[in-house]
């Protein structure tokens, strides 16, 4: 009846994980209640729930990043705090089978869950807006998209309370994940929270793709449009590209997994190589898809914060579409110790070592557009001269282990670890917190306090090198990943000074928590009635903070590259005389409905009750039919109604500072 | 440049361009199986292999039906950009009766290899070849789905803009579907069968 | 989202049928006969000694590539013009990741099988 469900699931014999089940289901029912208390549905629902404004949904998905990063960084210092002592013949306090699931999953919900959703939700707020449209091309299938990628945050949310996780690692690999080696649901929960949010995931890559190259403002050719918009179609691209492989992938071990099918068993004529091959195949796409936007971050808020265009544009856009290229030529440098002769391996050492030029190339353009600029030292550029410096030494480690011989030394020790946390926490962790502080008064009307910005900060990028430069020590010292234990002692001291800078960026991830409740409570100091708190150059800097939701009563004409800035310098200009009436899309319950439904049949999926599933795939696609049946429906906003709106919101609004 | 700079597309191209995008992602997951595929092809376990178990007949009889029902998809989406609703409606009944002739031929493939022993648990290579060919099959089941739901969209709403777009985009999808029929028919059945 | 008043129908994207004139029939059928004619080759080429048989997968593919060039000139209407760029870029973009998918996984999994055992014997050796 309820298939492999039984109350043996929830792990009521394990402190460790009782305690975490039972702090996250106060949670959920604290905020939950407190809603229902305030009476906050109906505005929840018709405002953010349904709503298909790229802006909102960009918020949705900040906020999910931003919740799953404290649940990824708990795993990670529960990790620190266990190899900090289990040293010797010290067991710590973490049994393997409980450890192997906290490294998977922090793995799994840093990658999938924090960065990917915070990356779309920066690309999803600010490419309408700096293209001068109204919305992405698809905004229903937008908030389909968004809530599909919460589905799987939740399964896998879900498997701490009820079953287990998965033990293979973030990428899973068989046979390890096969039925004969992991019997248990932990795989299960793993492939399915992935499959469904990687639907969604790709839903926006093919919606901000098309929006990019189909949906711009009168004026903005492809080259003046802002970097960040070419970073965001360059990583979009990849998406598309990307994730059916990594679908096509999940389902071949799924086929074995459910049906007994042979792809990557050891018997049957499996082969179990050919996964590996595939999943990085998508896997390094994705640590670009990423970057790119990171990198978009950096170049928008250099470029502001240094009072000039950007250095060397064109090679720019160069430099992100040969990223883009070869960012699919060099997979086999995440394998090189598998079994490839020295011809393969040197043929993807050499590609691996030529997609550092462009990067290279990006870097140089950063550093001079510093350079003679008049530099404002604000949060964003703390963040994005602390991306330089440590990026820098993360790519570098990452070439060296471009070299086959030397990956033979260093494969699947501490030291790639510290490699990849050092590029992915250097750029993309960076560029999300300066892309936050950067947009956040667009986003919400008043301003990020300051003092706590620097607070973070300071403690991000101290508590990073005190994380993450012993490992590099511990890896050529020979310490592998994922231990538990280890036996020999004098690495200990290592595996200490680690444990303090992950405290430290705790103390970074509280500084940032409190500078947004500081900053709600004392909004008013800091609201910008502006629209342009930066002296920004682009054009979401030119409508209200918070834009109307319309975005842009009459949409920009653009005449060249920094839109907004030349206008700026030519002066005030007059609104205009009339309002041609503009058609707004409706919300839509469409997206949230969808996942209620995705998230009953991926449990049921997970646990084998085939009935549930049934239901659940049959009401998900009765959703399909019933909203594929109606017009997609919109509002009208008459000319009149614009020009109320527009002469309402130029009146509260200062000139920029 | 100058490229680029018209504003934004009427809806119909941008929904068109978008569909196209997901075709070619789509594409590019059957990819991913192809190779599997022409990597476990030899894998057959001691089992059945593709030269005893194609039957290139039956291969062509279904390679037909799928190729007419594309035939017939364009021209029911001519008719209807003309305003001839009966030639709209039959064309796409014809493209139904192909389509469905196609599947059932297929599934009569698929169980008479189960029958034989020859299921997808068997070995890699039969793991491979019904996931593969499979796909292409619930890719067809879903058209046909699709299609049942256009027909009758259209035949209550009448083709307005918005279902005109989407008998648009069902049409990509069925091409792509035969596109993707012939990589299978060459690499899948004719390679396997010498 | 309003419908922007871009170029109506003087733009032509992939399937847009619009503007085809009443030579459209004639393009399908055109296609309809290639394609059966490239279908015939095929079984032809696969099942006698029409090809020398080393040949033969060559010849397959390059039967194979022709037939999918047909479908999507004839079909799907991928041409030249300079508005169909963005999706000839599109469709190029996708057939460089098939090409790399394909070509790259044979050439590695070969290279990893003259190397090392298959998983079955490596299990027998954990024994």
């Amino acid at each position: 009846m309820l298939g492999k469900l039984s109350w043996a699931a929830i792990p009521f014999n394990e402190p460790i994980p009782m305690a975490a089940s039972l702090m996250i289901i106060v949670g959920v029912l604290g905020v939950l209640g407190l809603i229902s208390w305030k009476g906050w549905w109906p505005y929840l629902w018709r405002e953010w729930l349904t709503s298909v404004d790229h802006k909102r949904i960009g918020v949705m998905y900040l906020l999910l990043a931003l919740v799953l990063l404290l649940r990824g960084f708990i795993d990670a210092i529960m990790m620190r705090s266990q190899l900090a002592i289990a040293a010797g013949g010290a067991q710590g306090y973490l049994p393997p089978e409980h450890y192997d699931q906290i490294f998977s999953a922090h793995g799994t919900i840093m990658i999938f869950f924090m960065a990917m959703p915070f990356m779309v939700g920066l690309m999803n707020f600010v490419v309408p807006l700096q293209l001068g449209v109204r919305d992405v091309a698809f905004p229903v299938l937008n908030s389909i998209s968004f809530w599909l990628t919460a589905t799987g945050a939740l399964l896998v949310n879900v498997s701490l309370v009820v079953g287990e996780f998965a033990r293979t690692g973030w990428l899973a690999y068989p046979p390890l994940s096969e039925l004969q080696f992991s019997p248990g649901v932990g795989v299960d929960y793993y492939l399915w929270a992935l499959q469904i949010s990687g639907i969604g995931t790709l839903l926006a890559g093919i919606n901000m793709v098309t929006t990019i190259l189909k949906l711009r403002a009168p004026g903005m050719t492809y080259m003046r449009m802002p970097v960040f918009c070419w970073t965001a179609l360059c990583s979009s691209m990849l998406i598309v590209a990307a994730f059916p492989v990594l679908t096509a992938t999940f389902g071949m071990l799924l086929l074995d997994r459910y049906v007994g099918m042979h792809f990557f068993t050891n018997d049957g004529g499996g082969n179990f190589m050919m996964y590996i091959n595939l999943i990085w195949i998508w896997g390094h796409p994705e640590v670009y898809i990423l970057v790119l936007p990171a990198f978009g971050v950096f170049s928008e808020v250099i470029a502001t914060f240094s009072g000039k265009q950007l250095f060397g544009y064109r090679s720019m856009v160069l430099a992100t579409l040969a990223i883009c290229v070869l960012s699919f030529m060099v997979w086999l440098h995440h394998f090189f110790t598998m079994g490839a002769g020295a011809d393969v391996n040197a043929v993807f050492g050499i590609m691996s070592m030529i997609i550092a030029i462009p990067t290279g190339v990006k870097l140089f353009n950063w550093l001079f557009t510093l350079y003679r600029g008049r530099i404002r030292f604000e949060v964003p550029v703390l963040w994005a001269i602390g991306f330089m410096v440590t990026f820098a030494i993360g790519g570098m480690t990452g070439v060296l282990q471009a070299v086959p011989p030397a990956d033979f030394v260093l494969h699947n020790s501490l030291f790639l670890v510290a490699h990849f946390h050092n590029v992915i926490i250097g750029a993309v962790v960076f560029g999300a917190m300066a892309g936050y502080y950067y947009w956040f008064p667009k986003a919400f009307g008043f301003t990020l306090d300051r003092r706590l910005g620097m607070v973070s900060f300071w403690c991000w990028l101290i508590g990073f090198y005190l994380a993450f430069m012993p490992l590099y020590v511990l890896g050529l010292l020979g310490m592998t990943r994922r231990m538990q234990h280890y036996a020999d002692v004098s690495w200990q001291p290592y595996l200490i000074v680690a444990e303090v800078g992950a405290i430290v960026i705790l103390c970074g991830i509280v500084a940032t928590i409190a500078q947004l409740i500081v900053s709600i409570r004392t909004r008013e100091r800091r609201r910008d009635r502006s629209g342009d708190p930066w002296n920004g150059r682009t054009l979401e800097w030119s409508t209200t903070s918070p834009p109307p939701a319309y975005n842009f009563a009459v949409m920009p004409q653009v005449q060249s590259l920094d839109a907004f800035w030349v206008i700026k310098q030519r002066g005030p200009v007059a609104p205009p005389a009339r309002y041609d009436s503009i058609e707004v899309p409706k919300n839509s319950p469409n997206g949230f409905v969808t996942a209620f439904f995705a998230v009953i049949t991926g449990f049921a999926l997970i646990w084998h009750i085939w009935w549930m599933a049934i239901l659940g795939l049959a009401c998900a696609a009765l959703t399909l039919f019933a909203f594929g049946w109606m017009e997609r429906p919109e509002t009208r906003i008459s000319g009149e109604q614009l020009a109320t709106a527009e002469r309402a919101r130029l009146q509260s609004m200062d000139p920029a500072p | 440049m100058a490229r680029g700079g018209e504003g934004p597309a009427p809806v119909r191209i941008v929904v068109a361009y978008g569909f196209w995008i997901f075709l070619l992602s789509d594409i590019i997951m059957f990819s991913a199986l192809f190779a599997t595929y022409a990597v476990l092809s030899g894998q057959t376990d001691g089992g059945p292999s593709a030269h005893k178990l194609f039957e290139l007949r039956h291969v062509g009889i279904e390679t037909l039906c799928l190729l007419f029902s594309s035939y017939t998809c364009g021209l029911g989406i001519l008719a209807v950009g003309r305003g001839h609703m009966r030639g709209f409606y039959l064309c796409f009944a014809l493209t139904f009766v192909l389509g469905a002739a196609f599947l059932g031929l297929e599934l009569s493939e698929f169980v008479g290899m189960v029958a034989h022993g020859a299921g997808p648990s068997r070995s890699a290579f039969l793991s491979a070849f019904f996931s593969l060919v499979g796909l292409h099959g619930a890719h067809v089941t879903a058209g046909l789905t699709w299609l049942t739901f256009m027909v009758a969209q259209t035949a209550v709403r009448g083709p307005r803009d918005f279902v005109r777009r989407r008998l648009l985009c069902f049409s990509l999808f069925w091409h792509a579907l035969d596109i993707i029929w012939v990589a299978l028919l060459t690499l899948v059945y004719l390679m396997g069968a010498r | 989202m309003e419908e922007y008043a871009g170029q109506q129908g003087s733009t032509i994207e992939a399937g847009d049928e619009e503007n085809e004139s009443s030579g459209s029939i004639a393009t399908y059928t055109a296609g309809l006969g290639f394609a059966l004619l490239l279908t015939g080759t095929s079984f032809l080429v696969s099942q006698t000694n029409l090809l020398w048989a080393p040949g033969v997968p060559a010849g397959l593919a390059v039967l194979a590539i022709a037939q999918m060039g047909v479908h999507l000139v004839f079909f799907l209407h991928i041409g030249t013009g300079s508005d169909n760029t963005n999706n000839v870029l599109a469709l190029a973009f996708g057939v460089l990741i098939v090409t790399l998918i394909v070509a790259g996984s044979l050439w590695i999994m070969a290279n990893l099988n003259t190397n090392m055992l298959p998983a079955s014997a490596i299990m027998e050796m954990q024994r």
